[in-house]
């Protein structure tokens, strides 16, 4: 038994961890909602097609709505997945294999997805 | 009335695994569950082994696993718990013999957290004063009996035994919240490692075992909360 374990230095790092879930917890909240709202209870799948894509990001607000609610939810449930892993996978290597997993996939989706909102072109129909 | 206890046995010496012992009895429903452990010690089986002193919730010799839930074998009745009882050693800790557990890690745990007056200013001459509204600041935490109970309900610590645990971050904030100490950033510093405070994942299973009632999650939250504002 390790006892009272090794003594790791303070980095913040989990004190940011823990601010963040707070914060992005709070605002995704409203965001999750809104977005829910706009797509499912005043708009149907029969309306929202590459039209109703165009025109929303014809304008930065969207845009900027969806890149924000994209990082903090994509970070809030990176991080959540991280603390599953740092609590319950034990063995070493498992654990470097799950965590390397989780920020290759979580970056990758990341920068996927903002890449398509920062450069998508939209063609509004005529 | 007649109760049936079942009582989780293990002895390392002849066991290889962990086998329950059921033990019929007759008790009076306010009869404590400690009471009735006493009785099959004494006249049924004498090498059942347990820890218990005080008998009378204050010394925090008798936690164990009571069907299911954490709690002081002397605070509580039999009218409460049924007519067939499960006894358990508390969770996670290493188990020396039946409901007997090694609590060396626990203590080792609770005197990493300084649990005691740190000061560096001389002494005054009478003694150190203190206001009811300042000593009412850690009042909750000042209830702890280092039972175990906390520790041992925390799925946190059974995932992972480094974590330091609800029952030393209480008596962490027993003295971090004194208006007369000073060593309030020593403790600060090892409760924002990583494995202190922020492994608390807010479950309150602490809160709910605790036989004392200490809001635990809460003195925990403080502790977080004051990790915070030092920062910022």
């Amino acid at each position: 038994m390790n006892g009272a374990g090794r003594a790791r230095p303070e980095s913040g790092l989990e004190l940011y961890a823990w601010l963040f879930m707070r914060i992005s917890g709070v605002v995704l909240l409203f965001m999750a909602l809104g977005h829910l709202a706009i797509m499912h209870l005043l708009n149907n799948i029969e309306v929202i097609n590459y039209n109703f894509v165009a025109q929303r990001y014809a304008t930065p607000f969207w845009r900027t709505y969806d890149l924000v609610m994209l990082w903090l939810a994509l970070l809030h449930g990176l991080n959540g997945a991280r603390t599953l892993v740092e609590d319950y996978v034990s063995a070493q290597g498992w654990r470097a294999f799950s965590l390397a997993s989780l920020y290759v996939l979580g970056f990758f989706f990341l920068a996927l997805g903002s890449l398509v909102i920062l450069t998508f072109q939209p063609v509004t129909a005529p | 009335m007649k109760v049936t206890l079942r009582i989780k046995r293990f002895n390392p010496e002849k066991d290889s695994q962990p086998w329950w012992g059921e033990y019929l009895l007759e008790a009076e429903p306010t009869d404590r569950l400690l009471d009735a452990l006493n009785h099959v010690k004494w006249y049924l089986d004498g090498t059942l082994t347990y820890r218990r002193s005080c008998a009378h919730g204050i010394c925090g010799s008798d936690a164990m696993l009571i069907n299911g839930a954490n709690a002081l074998a002397c605070k509580v009745l039999l009218k409460n718990l049924g007519s067939t009882i499960t006894v358990e050693p508390m969770r996670g800790f290493k188990v020396i013999k039946d409901l007997l557990v090694d609590m060396e890690a626990f203590f080792e745990k609770y005197r990493k957290v300084k649990p005691y007056f740190i000061t560096q200013t001389p002494e005054p001459e009478k003694e150190r004063l203190q206001s009811i509204k300042d000593r009412e600041r850690f009042e909750d935490t000042t209830k702890c009996i280092l039972c175990g109970a906390c520790t041992t309900s925390c799925p946190s610590f059974w995932a992972n035994e480094d974590y330091i645990g609800p029952a030393a971050i209480v008596n962490a904030h027993r003295f971090i919240f004194d208006s007369r100490d000073e060593g309030r950033e020593e403790r600060l510093n090892i409760l924002g490692a990583a494995d202190g405070v922020w492994r608390c994942r807010t479950i309150f299973n602490c809160v709910e075992a605790c036989p004392r009632g200490i809001n635990v999650t809460r003195a925990i939250g403080e502790v977080k909360k004051a990790l915070l504002f030092r920062r910022f």
